[in-house]
């Protein structure tokens, strides 16, 4: 009874891990003509994880793995963009140079199992194992077109890179077992408890939030972002600017409250800093990009610069930080993945996809309604109001002033007016600037589909998802404390 | 519900705003027209809002209120509108046909998107005056800049894009600082809900920092020197209509947070800086009236008339009594309706010459005639001409005015002589002597439309010149309440007359006592 409980805990992931398998298998017999029936059963692996995922089961494999109204949250999240991800991939990937590989479903669902045991960690080592798991897929994915330099470049990086920041956090993960001689999150937390906050435990500390903030890329370990983003082939850079950001945040929150929490005042300033770095940093290098990839990339890194704050703000007992954080979370994948899905339609007269913001000139005349929705997305990045942008970092914000630090959301909210001039430069961009070449028409009904629903859900009529949002952030956040 | 029965302020908003995205799907001519018809609607709505809104002792504060909770606990749909927030929806509703009418012939891209854009404004500006929620006020308050960055980009002039980014960003930041402010006043008082907030007291310590928040938002949106300079350029781009709307309304949400939020919710915080509205509004009268004299470029020279009328307001709010808040209110309107007509005159000569270089005309009294009347007319309002609006609200403004500062009312009131000073010499050099060029002495009188507009905003001004009454009564007794909210908090009188003293008085007064 005992081992088939801990299945059901971890029900989502097995689904995910056996039928990608299971895929991988296929993809290994049936070839590359099937990458599109793949890609199908892809997908509906993932909404069925994502279902299962609904129905959050408790503690299993004696406290490593935990199944939460918070995990909850984050998988339907993480499923659901990886889902778009996988969506997305068979066209681009035609458009640019080839069919697409069968492998490339399977690797995003492992990736998603990765993401998925992240969240559900309640352990340094269930935590350890599902970021490798998710890094190793993710490096394959950014190379995934292997004759294109960039991409190969992008790969490389990322791999190199991102093995350093496992390192890092490996040495992290050890110094904390060193002092505290455990590794599941409550038992540090009681250790971090304790009357003083011994300095091999701070260095613990430091060293895991610098492996995190690797994943999550947060100033000063942001430097990968612009490089692998620009280089990936995009519905990859989507999975990497939605899903894997929402798994990395959302393992950052479990880590902070759940293993240190009590030590909130030791990775307030930690926390603090690298907010405010990544507002400033995200809002200004990306001014002078060409690359419309490139400057998400640094949009990115603003933005989770925002979701920072919320966890800054996050006390004992006060779960206002983090569902703001996951709040913050869910509308920036929307808003994220729908901007991703413009960029896939910028197509070229030869049919190859185009990334320069300059080929966006003047869209708003040869396609109003893409236009429409880009606007939608730049501004509701930016956080203006009436789109629903301006609510994620209206949550953030009222849980910092909540917790007494005004000062910091102060100096947020100002620095974020940098990041609107390059937003806006976008909408100048396609509204005011004389007409490029057109693009193709959008083709894909799907695609067409997800652009008109996620702008349709930041518009003002996103509004009335509020109430069901504050409910389902809000218990996600409880489950914390 | 109210005394109509049917939710009249959310039927005003969603008539613009059914109307803007139908206007999308439409061709130009029946976009203008749908335009025309949708901010008709919306002005005869106004009216019967004016007509059915309660006024006199008895009467309700707050009245046709509206409250939905659809938006989880932190912020609802509340509206609901007093006398002031009622007279500013008024001029609001009123100007936009008129800035429909301007752009009927003078816009000719993109009609459809221009005219969802001037509809979306219409949404906004009256969302924010309505608006009872404080979250729900900042949407509307911030959301305007979207259609406004638009229009000025799209439609506007030569440098544009320079000044739709000015307009954008310094309006952003001016604004975000007053979120971070909202939103520790409503943890503090445990409301969103602004007629609740209006009689919470907080306390003096935190109303210095949440004033100064305010007043950076709202310093921007009036603007005061200095920071005004996205004022003039964004005027000069923007299209003709686009400047009405702008120097007409959305300035006025600057003087609106003032009465709404800044004095009666931080009053001693308002007393204790008195001073630097006073020094800003003293400097930004003198200064930008001697800019305004040299400018060569019609627009500017009425966009920095504009700061300077809007100083008048600033030191007629932050009087502390009903004369200055009355006046402050009346140059409000007063400025809507006159500096909108002041550039829908410059539009006109505009439309046919193609200019709007000073030197360029000349002589149009000769062959405008009664285009010369109307300018005429709104100049000498511009110049607070008695029996014009702009008279008794500058009256009132610097009467109120003097009993708080007579240092900043004396220099004030110079902004008065050199008001008239730029405005008759821009006047003469447009329509006295002899047009200096053979276009200018070519243009023909204006045609009916034009002539429509001009003459209902002459008709207003008119009689809020002459029978004053008629705006002051619905605002009478909110602003009753606000000089009695603020009363505990007066500054004190400066030149400090005091009552004769006993020892002076004949022996027999004191001994009647």
């Amino acid at each position: 009874m005992n081992y088939a409980y801990n299945l059901i805990v971890a029900l989502p992931e097995v689904i995910l891990a056996v039928g990608g398998i299971a895929l991988m298998m296929a993809a290994a017999f049936a070839g590359d003509n099937h990458t599109r029936g793949i890609s199908g059963a892809a997908v509906t692996l993932l909404v069925g994880a994502a279902v299962f995922a609904l129905d959050p089961q408790g503690t299993g494999f004696d406290g490593l793995y935990v199944s939460d109204t918070f995990s909850a949250f984050a998988k339907v999240l993480i499923y659901g963009a990886a889902a778009v991800a996988v969506l997305l991939a068979p066209d681009y990937f035609e458009r640019n140079g080839g069919r697409l590989r069968a492998e490339y479903p399977v690797l995003v669902l492992l990736s998603s199992v990765g993401a998925g045991m992240m969240v559900s960690a309640a352990d340094l080592l269930t935590l350890y194992v599902g970021l490798e798991l998710q890094s190793l897929s993710s490096y394959v994915l950014a190379s995934f077109m292997r004759r294109d330099a960039r991409s190969a470049e992008a790969g490389l990086k990322y791999f190199v890179l991102g093995a350093l920041a496992s390192g890092i956090l490996l040495y992290g993960i050890a110094l904390l077992y060193g002092f505290t001689g455990t590794t599941r999150f409550d038992g540090i937390a009681e250790r971090f408890a304790g009357p003083t906050v011994s300095t091999g435990l701070l260095f613990g500390l430091v060293f895991a939030l610098a492996g995190v903030a690797f994943k999550i890329a947060a100033v000063p370990f942001h430097m990968w972002t612009p490089d692998v983003y620009e280089g990936a082939p995009t519905p990859v850079t989507a999975l990497f600017a939605s899903a894997q950001k929402v798994a990395a945040v959302a393992l950052m929150l479990r880590l902070t409250v759940e293993a240190m929490g009590p030590a909130f005042e030791s990775w307030r300033q930690i926390v603090i800093f690298s907010a405010l770095a990544s507002i400033v940093l995200g809002a200004v290098a990306a001014i002078g990009q060409t690359n419309i990839k490139r400057l998400l990339a640094y949009s990115s890194i603003n933005n989770i610069g925002f979701a920072l704050i919320g966890l800054a703000a996050v006390q004992p007992g006060q779960p206002d930080g983090v569902s703001a954080v996951m709040t913050y979370m869910a509308i920036y994948t929307v808003m994220t993945l729908g901007a991703f899905l413009v960029i896939l339609q910028m197509k070229g007269p030869d049919g190859r996809n185009v990334e320069t913001i300059a080929s966006l000139s003047g869209l708003s005349r040869t396609s109003p309604g893409l236009a429409a929705a880009l606007a939608v997305f730049m501004f509701s990045l930016a956080g203006i109001p009436p789109l629903l942008g301006f609510w994620s970092k209206f949550v953030v914000f009222d849980a910092a002033v909540r917790a007494g630090l005004w000062p910091l959301a102060a100096i947020g909210i100002a620095a974020s007016v940098i990041g609107a001039y390059y937003y806006l430069k976008i909408v100048k961009t396609m509204y005011f600037d004389e007409p490029a070449p057109a693009f193709e028409r959008v083709d894909n009904k799907v695609e067409g589909g997800l652009i008109a629903l996620s702008a349709l859900a930041m518009s003002p009529l996103g509004y009335f998802l509020i109430p069901a949002l504050g409910v389902a952030s809000v218990n996600a956040a409880r489950a914390l404390f | 519900m109210n005394q109509l029965g049917f939710p009249i302020l959310s039927l005003m908003l969603a008539v613009p705003t059914a109307a803007a995205i139908a206007c999308l799907y439409l061709s130009d001519g029946a976009a203008r027209r749908l335009a025309l018809a949708a901010t008709l609607v919306d002005f005869a709505l106004g009216i019967l809002l004016w007509v059915t809104f309660q006024q006199g002792a008895g009467a309700p504060q707050w009245q046709f209120q509206e409250y939905l909770p659809l938006f989880g606990e932190r912020f609802a749909w509340a509206l609901g509108i007093d006398g002031i927030a009622l007279m500013l929806i008024m001029l609001s509703v009123f100007l936009m046909p008129i800035c429909i009418l301007a752009s009927w012939t003078s816009v000719n891209k993109r009609v459809p998107e221009y005219m969802a854009a001037f509809l979306l404004v219409e949404v906004l500006m009256i969302g924010t005056f309505a608006a009872q929620d404080l979250f729900l006020f900042y949407i509307f308050f911030e959301a305007g800049l979207i259609p406004m960055y638009l229009i000025i980009g799209i439609w506007g002039g030569a440098r544009r894009i320079y000044a739709s980014y000015k307009f954008f960003l310094y309006t952003l930041l001016g604004s975000v600082l007053m979120l971070i402010a909202m939103l520790w006043m409503s943890n503090d008082a445990g409301t969103t809900f602004i007629p609740d907030l209006l009689t919470h007291d907080f306390p003096a310590g935190a109303q210095t920092w949440l004033w100064l928040a305010f007043f950076a938002s709202f310093a921007v949106k009036v603007p005061m020197w200095p920071v005004h300079t996205w004022l003039p350029d964004a005027h000069v781009e923007a299209p003709t209509a686009g400047s009405v709307i702008l120097a007409g309304v959305l300035l006025k949400l600057g003087g609106y947070g003032f009465i709404r939020f800044s004095i009666p919710m931080f009053p001693e915080a308002s007393s204790a800086l008195v001073w630097v509205v006073l020094a800003l509004s003293g400097i930004a009268v003198v200064y930008t009236s001697l800019v305004a004299l040299v400018q060569a470029d019609m627009k500017k020279l009425i966009a920095y008339s504009s700061v300077a009328h809007m100083a008048i307001v600033t030191i007629g709010l932050f009087a502390f009594n009903r004369q200055g808040l009355e006046g402050a209110m009346i140059v409000m309107l007063s400025h809507g309706l006159v500096s909108g007509a002041l550039f829908l005159c410059v539009g006109v000569i505009y439309d046919r010459l193609h200019t709007r270089e000073i030197a360029q005309y000349g002589g149009l009294s000769n062959t405008m005639p009664r285009y010369a009347l109307l300018f005429l007319l709104f100049t000498m309002a511009s110049v607070g001409l008695p029996g014009t609006s702009g008279f008794v609200g500058e009256f009132l403004s610097l009467m109120g005015a003097w009993q708080v500062s007579t240092v900043a009312t004396a220099v004030c009131t110079t902004g008065i002589i050199l008001g008239a000073a730029y405005a008759l010499y821009l006047y003469w050099r447009i329509a006295f002597g002899t047009a200096r060029t053979e276009g200018a002495a070519a243009m023909a009188d204006l045609n009916a439309r034009e002539a429509v507009s001009l003459s209902a905003i002459a008709a207003v001004v008119l009689w809020m010149g002459i029978y004053p009454e008629s705006f002051l009564a619905p605002m009478r007794q909110d602003i009753g309440t606000i000089v009695a909210r603020t009363e505990r908090a007066r500054p004190r009188f400066d030149p400090a007359f005091a009552a004769g003293k006993a020892a002076h008085m004949p022996a027999q007064a004191e001994a009647h006592h």
